[in-house]
């Protein structure tokens, strides 16, 4: 009693900025109000009551976002960074996850949505059966979604990295929740739960251990602090380096690059697929976002070190993408190593340390920040595109059910295959101008060898891209194949927004290049 | 009203075109069609209307120049503009677009797709067409060459024929791989260059200093994507197969027109922004043209597939411009140029004639024919002429340029000139095998009820026939818009004519 007392005294209080954290307070907060709606509200009126919350919430968060634009500093006594690159990707971040909660939201495709009515009940258990009958579903997803964008928002923002592991955590725990909770194939989905967790599970002790390594090095966990020991050149270069890989490989596997991929095309399949399409592009934003900081500001000066690693890192993820994408045979598994396919094109433009546009902006970051945004958005669109062909059983993911889709529904395989194009990267989409802008700052960080590869691997994608173009309009429709579910306007919109944004940053990207560009530049 | 912005214009036109097409309902064929056809017309006058305001001698080497800013972040420009060899590109693909219309009328009616969403891809890539051959910005003129392979793979893959899936997934194979090298290399000048909000304009772009390895390695990157396009022997090979499948309307645009996008691409990019490499790459790429010219012409001989024949004899073709262009003289390459023109014409009227062939028997082979000039003497005599005018018999047009990229050829490679020359005795015998084969000797028992062309087929072959033997007879208004571009382009590599060893008369440039 009477040393905590002391102790209390001893402590200075941590002043807290809530001006500058109001984004991620908001999302916090309104993820906090969720839990008590679900607790406390009448059930008819929860799922849109949490619905509406979110999205204001989320507008909300974003319009904070916005007002702290360059205005930037540290806070929370410099364990959180307010800064170009961190505001971009939490504003990314809230925009994306707006689709991204729209799409999981939708109730018209399957009955009672896209979740298992209550996640707690086991598979086939008379419990799960009374809750069909009755037509309930939990409506927890939605503070899960809310705590897990929070852990995001921070994730990029943080600037020690205790921090950053809390955030992490708060980011991971959810979605490994989520995962859990589809609807149709439940084993499969709380499979691939299980295996994301236990696989997350491990990365976050990688994580960790390099944490301590650093400790060990720099004698602080702050990057800023870490920066500076590296720049003198004092400490232990061997705890510095282990450290510093067991860090990168805990971040690494976030981002889902080879070889610390595996988990993702089974969690990909197996997730509620609006979940998968949102994690696909949101948590790949966040986790990117701390890699840029940790690798920018915190062993900036170790470039030299580890540029060669990300090179190879970089090259293997591109291969590992592009060449197990063209033998899958189910839709989700397959964008899942597209998914992994464009982390290694996004690592291509890291690698353009020195990169310095004419603004003085840092052509590697702002490319990525680039890449970032223009990949989600199209992800999300492409996922909620998966949730709306179906047939009896639910969703219809195997390839051979893509077959002749065009003759059924026109509209949806044109969206379909806008999207595909962007991934593949055809011009006036906004892939295309991504890739160029993270293969000029490759090319301009002397990486020129790793650009050619990066473009015969974009060859090898666009492969299995076309495949599929190929099969919704050139083949035959199989005659028991799924139909297209006409959705409410939640996934509408959402699709809607994707396909906007992904034709805009192909057609007009000058803004969002620009503001990337201004927001290169990190706080120290 | 030289502020007008004409060509953006030019290319807005066949754009809404497209769109008020696929917005029609789909039962409302026969006016989806009309609407297609009076669109194109309306972009043909436009051209006419272009071409006349021309000015040949103009001081500017781009005229009808536009330039607004687009993406300054990577010094993009939205920029337009024509010299004399963008002019006659145009014209050209102008002058086809409306014909293929017309010569498609009926080919995708019994298709269980919709036939407005043909005609809609048309009119889409005749935008890409004009675009691309009239974008003066690298980065703008890449992003047209790519966005172009989209409507001529649904063109293929939804409308060809049997093997159509096939076909249209080599195609665009090939082509993006060309495409994603040559992305490459686009971003590798871009680096290279001063940089600026301008970065990517022809003009900004000329005479950037950059190392020989670097330069080697950018004009690798765009000649092997413009080789793939052309096609260059050994690269070619996607080429039959797509026209094979294609519809007959698709295969005169991807021929006659898209291919053209590569040789472009070399006299205008490769060419001006890589002289040295240009100069360093001259005899491997003469070696391949020539190899291209005989193998080409052999293969076309041993085809019995109409249409692949047709392919064939393109490659041969192709490989005379692409000597023409590399030969480095001013002869050679308004040869080339010119060849670029006639080709297309000559290309188009084979094409769409043996269009109408096989929609009247149902089968591409050549052996299911036979007498036809009997029974379809219309129809068997402009075969004749196209296929003359394609082997280049005096008189029709093809002749005036295979002789210009011969002699161009001649008075630098002379090795080459001669080897290339027998190209024309390969082609006499693929026409007219051909031609001996379908059409004389007696009717069989399937051609025998065979109708000649009727008048919509008339109208169709009419100009093209027109335009082949005008411009045999006086390619003069073509080779005064081209030689000008030809001389500057000429300048820019920094390389002359080659004294003539017994100086020539004066006046005995054509």
């Amino acid at each position: 009693m009477n040393t905590g007392l002391t102790l209390a005294a001893e402590f200075e209080t941590p002043s807290v900025e809530y001006r500058l954290l109001a984004p991620m307070l908001i999302v916090f907060g309104v993820a906090v109000a969720g839990v008590l709606l679900e607790a406390f509200m009448p059930r008819p009126f929860r799922h849109e009551t949490q619905l509406g919350l979110a999205v204001a919430g989320l507008l909300a968060a974003f319009a904070s976002v916005v007002m702290l634009a360059g205005d930037y500093s540290v806070a929370a006594s410099g364990s959180v960074a307010v800064d170009g690159p961190a505001l971009f990707l939490q504003g990314a971040i809230l925009l994306m996850a707006i689709p991204g909660v729209l799409a999981t939201a939708e109730r018209k495709v399957d009955v009672g949505g896209v979740f298992a009515p209550a996640g707690s009940s086991t598979p086939g258990s008379p419990a799960e059966r009374l809750l069909v009958a009755e037509k309930i579903t939990q409506t927890e997803v939605f503070p899960l979604l809310m705590f897990a964008i929070g852990g995001m928002l921070l994730f990029p923002a943080s600037n020690d990295l205790l921090t950053m592991f809390v955030a992490l955590e708060v980011l991971s725990l959810p979605l490994y929740l989520l995962c859990g909770l589809a609807r149709r194939r439940r084993l499969l989905s709380q499979e691939a739960s299980l295996k994301y967790f236990l696989l997350g599970a491990y990365s976050s002790a990688f994580f960790l251990y390099g944490v301590a390594l650093l400790y060990g090095y720099a004698g602080t966990v702050r990057l800023s602090g870490i920066a500076e020991a590296v720049s003198s050149e004092a400490g232990n270069e061997t705890l510095l380096l282990t450290g510093t890989a067991l860090l990168t490989v805990g971040l690494l596997f976030k981002v889902g690059a080879a070889p610390f991929h595996s988990w993702t095309p089974d969690v990909y399949q197996g997730a509620p697929t609006p979940i998968t399409g949102f994690m696909a592009a949101c948590t790949k934003v966040a986790a990117f976002g701390a890699l840029l900081r940790v690798l920018y500001v915190g062993v900036g000066g170790l470039a030299w070190e580890w540029e060669p690693v990300i090179w190879g890192i970089a090259i293997l993820t591109m291969g590992v993408g592009s060449v197990l994408a063209l033998t899958q045979t189910d839709i989700k598994r397959m964008l899942a190593y597209s998914s992994i396919a464009h982390a290694g094109f996004i690592l291509t433009g890291l690698v353009g340390t020195d990169a310095v546009g004419a603004d003085g902006e840092l052509l590697g970051v702002s490319s990525v920040l680039f890449y970032l945004v223009t990949y989600g958005f199209s992800t999300i669109g492409a996922f909620a595109v998966v949730t709306l062909v179906r047939d009896a059983a639910g969703e219809a993911t195997h390839l051979s059910q893509w077959a002749g889709l065009a003759r059924r529904s026109p509209v949806i395989a044109v969206v379909f295959t806008f999207f595909l194009a962007a991934f593949a990267g055809i011009p006036l989409t906004s892939g295309f101008t991504a890739k160029f802008a993270v293969f000029s700052a490759a090319w301009a960080g002397d990486a020129r060898v790793l650009v050619i590869i990066g473009v015969i691997m974009s060859a090898v994608a666009a492969f299995f891209y076309f495949r599929v173009i190929v099969l919704m309009f050139f083949s035959a429709p199989a005659p028991d194949g799924p139909s297209v579910v006409v959705p409410s306007p939640l996934t509408t919109v959402a699709i809607a927004i994707g396909a906007a944004v992904t034709l805009l940053l192909g057609v007009f990207p000058t803004y969002v290049l620009e503001l990337a560009g201004l927001a290169s530049q990190f706080v120290r | 009203m030289t502020d007008f912005p004409w060509l953006t214009t030019l290319g807005l036109v066949p754009l809404v075109g497209a769109l008020v097409v696929a917005a029609l309902p789909s039962a409302r064929e026969l006016l989806a069609k009309q609407v297609a056809l009076g669109f194109s017309l309306v972009v043909l006058a436009g051209t006419i209307a272009l071409a006349l305001q021309f000015d040949s001698d103009g001081g500017e080497q781009f005229q009808f120049a536009e330039t607004y800013e687009w993406i300054p972040q990577f010094g993009v420009s939205y920029a337009l503009g024509v010299d004399g060899i963008a002019l006659v590109l145009i014209a050209m693909a102008t002058v086809l677009t409306p014909v293929c219309i017309l010569a498609s009328w009926h080919d995708v009616d019994s298709d269980r797709r919709s036939a407005k969403g043909y005609f809609a891809l048309l009119l889409l890539l005749e935008m890409f067409m004009i675009g691309v051959f009239a974008a003066t910005d690298v980065f703008l003129f890449y992003v047209l060459f790519e966005a172009m392979l989209v409507p001529m793979y649904f063109i293929i893959g939804s409308y060809g024929g049997a093997q159509r899936s096939y076909a249209a997934v080599k195609f665009l194979l090939y082509s993006l791989v060309g495409g994603l090298l040559m992305l490459a290399a686009v971003i590798g000048l871009y680096v290279t260059s001063d940089g600026g909000p301008k970065a990517f304009l022809f003009e900004n772009l000329l005479g950037t200093e950059m190392g020989t390895g670097t330069e080697r390695l950018l004009f690798l990157g765009f000649f092997i994507a413009f080789a793939i396009k052309a096609p260059l022997w050994p690269l070619h090979t996607w080429l039959p197969d797509a026209a094979a499948e294609s519809p007959p309307g698709g295969a005169v645009l991807l021929v006659g027109v898209l291919d053209k996008v590569g040789t472009f691409g070399m006299i205008r990019f490769c060419l001006p922004l890589f002289p040295d490499a240009s100069q360093w790459a001259t005899p491997a790429v003469i070696t391949l043209s020539v190899i291209g010219i005989l193998y080409g012409a052999l293969l076309a001989i041993g085809q019995t597939d109409m249409k692949r024949l047709i392919a064939y004899t393109s490659i041969s073709h192709f490989g005379f411009i692409v000597l023409g262009i590399f030969a480095m003289t001013s002869q050679g390459q308004a040869g080339a140029t010119l060849y670029m023109v006639n080709h297309g014409f000559s290309t188009a009227a084979l094409f769409l004639i043996a269009g109408f062939l096989i929609s009247r028997r149902g089968s591409r082979l050549i052996r299911d024919y036979g007498g036809v000039q009997r029974v379809a003497p219309m129809l068997a005599g402009t075969f004749l002429v196209a296929g003359l005018s394609s082997l280049a018999l005096p008189g029709l047009s093809s002749f005036v340029s295979e002789i210009l990229v011969l002699i161009g050829t001649y008075s630098r490679y002379e090795v080459a000139a001669v080897i290339a020359t027998g190209g024309i005795i390969l082609a006499s015998l693929y026409i007219l095998l051909m031609y001996q084969r379908t059409m004389t000797g007696e009717p069989t028992e399937h051609t025998s009820q065979m109708a000649d062309l009727n008048t919509r087929e008339a109208w169709v072959v009419a100009p093209l026939i027109a335009i082949i033997i005008a411009l045999g007879f006086f390619p003069k208004p073509l080779l005064d818009v081209i030689n000008p571009a030809v001389d500057r382009t000429m300048e820019q590599v920094g390389v002359t004519d080659p004294e003539p060893a017994q100086p020539a008369a004066e006046g005995a440039r054509p």
